[in-house]
């Protein structure tokens, strides 16, 4: 019976190596990914294990940590001025998981990243408490704190960008969330979350990077800057070709214009008084598909801007038709775009033609202040010329000194911008969506350019909602706490 | 005259015990598990435990009776057996301490500490470990026993269908309650039924072997020949359908083929036992939920927490499932250390079936290769002991239980590592449960016996009264 025994003795070592053959499967090649699946608690643990690090914003730490007893989770994250900051931040919480820097700096924040290794090993020896590494923002506490109380109760958001760098400065959206109301684990916590995201004005969505509106007439400097790349129009004080009425092409509707002055009317003209007819006629001459590759160059069409949050990709429709060119080159039909985009639109602008990558991480720091990382200012693309940039700053600030803009002038200060009222629901029975780009210009070159939008303004009467009575004294008082900032 | 000599003298030089051996070895598989339980203590309250002394001095006392009863009665019985199992048995208790001190399980309403039990139920091992050693002096007297072990594992199997007797714990009934006591009866059955298979393949053998047709290159048995193996086939699909166990099923069955083909040396055995466990398998789950939530937790248990509809019996069998495998991974190469894991996590008996999921974790790829190798030890020292054993009927039961034990540890830790379905059976030592501690104590005490008998050396032969007469006649 001696040879069956034999192979008796051969299957169980064979049983025995195929367990630690999938021990060796499991253990180690999935160990990293079981050990961050997103339904281990295990990350949620280590995550409040050790005092969290902290977001700074102008040297200051938005937010801070607490120690908690009663249950697994050690510490719970806490946020000064939360909904001011919760655009930026994101929130982190124990029952909730994490979202924006939040959760994509988490290893930094809690200590895990394999570049503070040496720290926590450090900490180890000299028994020190870890902790997490910070995270240096670029965002500049006066314009942010601007923007929100500028924004006030309506519902809207605010985006401005350093035009020369690409830095973040003010990211605002409102109506917004504290996130500590839901830090923690509790019934509470749950409770006060489920009615965030029952709230029909949803405060959980980051309206600055993550809703795209309909941009209305702030589309227009784009529509002009393809006017010019392309050789559509030379001279900006030469009248066009501009019918009155303009008719829609493939169409038999007219174009309403809300100015008189409008047939003809020179390229300079038409963006003071922001005439449809003219824009829509330019972007029909441009064609579709060189106004897609003018708007795609500012950022249009992207589904990748990470800054690092990453934000929704903004529209120009690249398949519709000549009429739908038409009403898209005024910023209607399916053109739609967040804030930050028109922020860029602007930036590019300000900055003579250079768009600089949008970023608002500046550093990544270990918990002893040693920077693990600083993030540099990166080109994203050339979408005009200098010489084109500059005629279309000329007509920019045209529109602040004598046009629709007025209400964005600063005192001694070149200002440059545009005002946008956009049209949405069915038969535009809706409240229009009040938009304002601007910049300001130093000798320096630009500090500053912002996108200011507000949406269903509340209490005021339909006509008077435009962008320069609404969205205009908004983006003024941002870009002057930015201006006084530099003096 | 020539020169006389007596063959006798040969027999004056006696056979290595190695029961020195065993001691030393002893001496570790104590102190191991005194430095872990040292080590939980230390990783949960930063302090000595207070119990450790006596947690060391208990398994010190009982793996020193255990060791002086081999070294009375079963002197040549192989020396790494006993070692192995006090080792398992002891880490096995500080695992499950260390998980009595999880204020997670402590929140439970169904969970209560189990270690001082356990140290009961290894008490109570180590007693049956000794009275099978003292009582049974030769293994063979088992043989008497055949056709009353088959009723008794008959009756020891059915119990938990017994009403008022039988206790259906999550799905599966294979627990009876007496008194305040649960117990597992088919982890003693397992041994019974041993013998049963022993004793029976031991007559029949031949019959089986040697009346075959030859069909496709494998020895077919005659129909008559069947009827045994189709009795227990039937016998295993009941216990899966009425006891919803696919293990204690899987466990009887591959056993009895495993002794079938020991006894037989005919491979077409094997054949018919995979073919006919596999029908078997894919009858039973068209229409049993118990063993469908199963697969599907062990196909995609993360897909199939998403799909299974709410608060059904598949949802929970995936979240334990993925509950388990994250523990495995969250304890990477080297693990988180003992008493510094999340283990609890696996809410739910974690300190019985998925008790290996906490060796995972606290102590990594390394320790759960660590024990698997241990299992693998003792698996191979059956072996080789049915190898070694004279008699048929030593041979075969040695094999049984060896087969068995490994059959056992396959599907345990293969269930909760994923490489097969999960099934409701315990590691063997490891984990919380009385019948199975005392029952494996019980196998390790029948193999013990088994070797001492295979390695003690031939009694002397009485010196012939012949011997002076016999003269060597030369040529």
């Amino acid at each position: 019976m001696n040879k069956p025994l034999r192979r008796i003795a051969l299957f169980c070592g064979i049983l025995v190596l195929a367990l630690l053959i999938r021990d060796n499967w499991l253990q180690y090649v999935r160990a990293d990914e079981l050990n961050t699946h997103q339904l281990n608690r295990r990350v949620q643990i280590e995550r409040y294990a050790h005092q969290r690090g902290n977001i700074i914003v102008d040297g200051k730490p938005v937010t801070g940590s607490v120690e908690t007893k009663g249950s697994d989770f050690r510490y719970k994250r806490t946020y000064t001025n939360g909904p001011m900051w919760a655009p930026v931040t994101g929130f982190a919480s124990q029952a909730f998981d994490a979202n924006q820097i939040e959760k994509l700096e988490d290893g930094i924040l809690t200590g895990n990243d394999d570049r503070l290794f040496f720290d926590s090993t450090l900490a180890m020896f000299t028994g020190e408490q870890k902790k997490g590494g910070d995270v240096v923002t670029t965002l500049n506490g006066k314009a942010q704190e601007a923007a929100f109380k500028g924004l006030g109760d309506n519902k809207g958001a605010v985006a401005a960008i350093d035009p020369q760098t690409g830095r973040i400065l003010a990211l605002a959206s409102t109506p917004s969330y504290d996130p500590s109301v839901f830090a923690g684990n509790s019934l509470e916590d749950s409770e006060n979350r489920q009615e965030l995201l029952n709230d029909k004005d949803k405060p959980m969505v980051n309206r600055a990077l993550r809703e795209t509106y309909p941009p209305g007439s702030t589309f227009k400097v784009v529509t002009a800057a393809a006017a010019l790349e392309n050789g559509v129009v030379e001279d900006i004080d030469a009248p066009t070709d501009t019918p009155e009425p303009y008719i829609i092409p493939l169409s038999r509707t007219p174009m309403k214009n809300s100015h008189g002055d409008c047939e003809k009317a020179s390229l300079n003209e038409a963006m003071e008084v922001s005439c449809n007819s003219v824009f829509a006629n330019l972007g029909d001459k441009v064609s579709r598909d060189k106004m897609v590759e003018t708007a795609e160059k500012f950022g249009f069409n992207d589904p990748e801007i990470d800054t690092p949050v990453r934000a929704s990709a903004s529209v120009y429709n690249t398949t519709m038709d000549r009429g739908g060119n038409a009403l898209s080159s005024i910023g209607q039909f399916d053109t739609a775009a967040t804030p930050l985009q028109m922020a860029m639109v602007t930036a590019a602008i300000a900055n003579d033609g250079k768009l600089m990558k949008p970023y608002m991480v500046d550093q990544l720091r270990a918990p002893d202040l040693d920077v693990i990382q600083t993030f540099e200012p990166e080109e994203m693309s050339r979408p005009v010329s200098q010489e084109n940039a500059q005629l279309l700053q000329q007509m920019m600030e045209n529109v602040v000194d004598q046009g629709t803009g007025t209400k964005a002038q600063i005192n001694g200060v070149t200002v440059g911008g545009k005002t946008g009222t956009a049209q949405h629901g069915v038969g535009n029975s809706k409240r229009p969506y009040a938009w304002f780009i601007s910049y300001a210009k130093t000798d320096s070159g630009s500090p500053v350019a912002v996108a200011v939008v507000v949406e269903d303004s509340n209490g005021i009467a339909r006509d008077d909602i435009s962008g320069g009575g609404l969205a205009a004294p908004i983006a003024r008082d941002v870009m002057k706490a930015v201006l006084d900032g530099k003096e | 005259m020539s020169v006389v000599t007596n063959t006798t003298t040969i027999g004056a030089i006696d056979a290595p015990s190695r029961r020195n051996t065993e001691l030393l070895l002893l001496a570790f598989a104590v102190a191991i598990p005194v430095f872990a339980y040292l080590n939980v203590g230390l990783a949960l309250d930063g302090e000595v435990p207070s119990g450790m002394l006596g947690y060391g001095l208990g398994l010190g006392l009982m793996a020193s009776v255990a060791h002086i009863v081999v070294r009375k009665f079963a002197r040549y019985a192989d020396p790494l057996l006993l070692p192995l199992a006090t080792l398992l048995n002891g880490l096995g208790l500080v695992l499950i301490w260390r998980l009595d001190q999880s204020p997670r399980l402590n929140a439970r309403a169904d969970f209560a500490p189990q270690a001082t039990n356990q140290l009961v139920y290894s008490a109570l091992g180590i007693a049956l470990f000794v009275g099978v050693l003292m009582i049974l002096k030769d293994h063979r007297v088992l043989q008497r026993f055949t056709y009353i072990s088959m009723a008794a594992a008959m009756v020891l199997l059915l119990l938990p269908l017994v009403p008022g007797l039988g206790a259906d714990v999550f799905g599966a009934k294979i627990w009876i309650r007496v008194g305040g006591f649960s117990i597992q009866p088919g982890e003693f059955a397992k041994i019974v039924i041993a013998v049963f298979f022993s004793g029976y393949l031991m007559v029949k053998r031949d019959a089986l072997a040697l009346a075959s047709r030859r069909f496709m290159g494998l020895y077919l048995p005659r129909g008559r020949d069947l009827g045994p193996i189709l009795t227990i086939w039937a016998m295993s699909l009941l216990i899966l359908v009425f006891e919803n166990d696919l293990g204690t099923s899987l466990l009887f069955f591959g056993m009895f083929v495993v002794m079938l083909y020991v006894a037989t040396e005919r491979t077409s055995w094997i054949v018919m036992g995979l073919l006919m466990s596999a029908g078997g398998a894919v009858v039973v789950a068209q229409f049993a939920s118990h063993v469908q939530s199963r697969v599907a937790a062990w196909l995609d248990p993360f897909g199939c927490l998403e799909t299974a509809p709410p608060n059904s019996n598949m949802i929970n069998a995936c979240d334990q499932m993925t509950q388990v495998l994250m523990s495995f991974g969250a304890g990477g190469t080297l693990g988180t250390g003992l008493g510094q894991g999340n283990s609890d996590l696996i809410s739910f008996a974690a300190n019985s079936d998925f008790i290996f999921a906490t060796v995972g974790e606290e102590l990594g790829l390394t320790g759960v290769m660590a024990f698997l190798l241990l299992y693998g030890l003792i698996i191979e020292r059956g072996i080789r002991t049915a190898l070694a054993a004279r008699d048929p009927f030593g041979k075969l039961f040695a094999v049984g239980l060896s087969g068995a034990f490994a059959l056992q540890v396959f599907v345990v830790a293969g269930g909760v590592m994923g490489l097969i379905p999960l099934t409701g059976m315990t590691m063997p030592f490891l984990a919380a449960g009385g019948s199975s501690v005392i029952a494996n104590w019980a196998l390790i005490g029948i193999l013990i016996r088994i070797s001492d008998t295979a390695r003690r050396p031939a009694p002397a032969p009485a010196p012939s009264p012949d011997a002076e007469m016999t003269q060597v006649v030369r040529p």
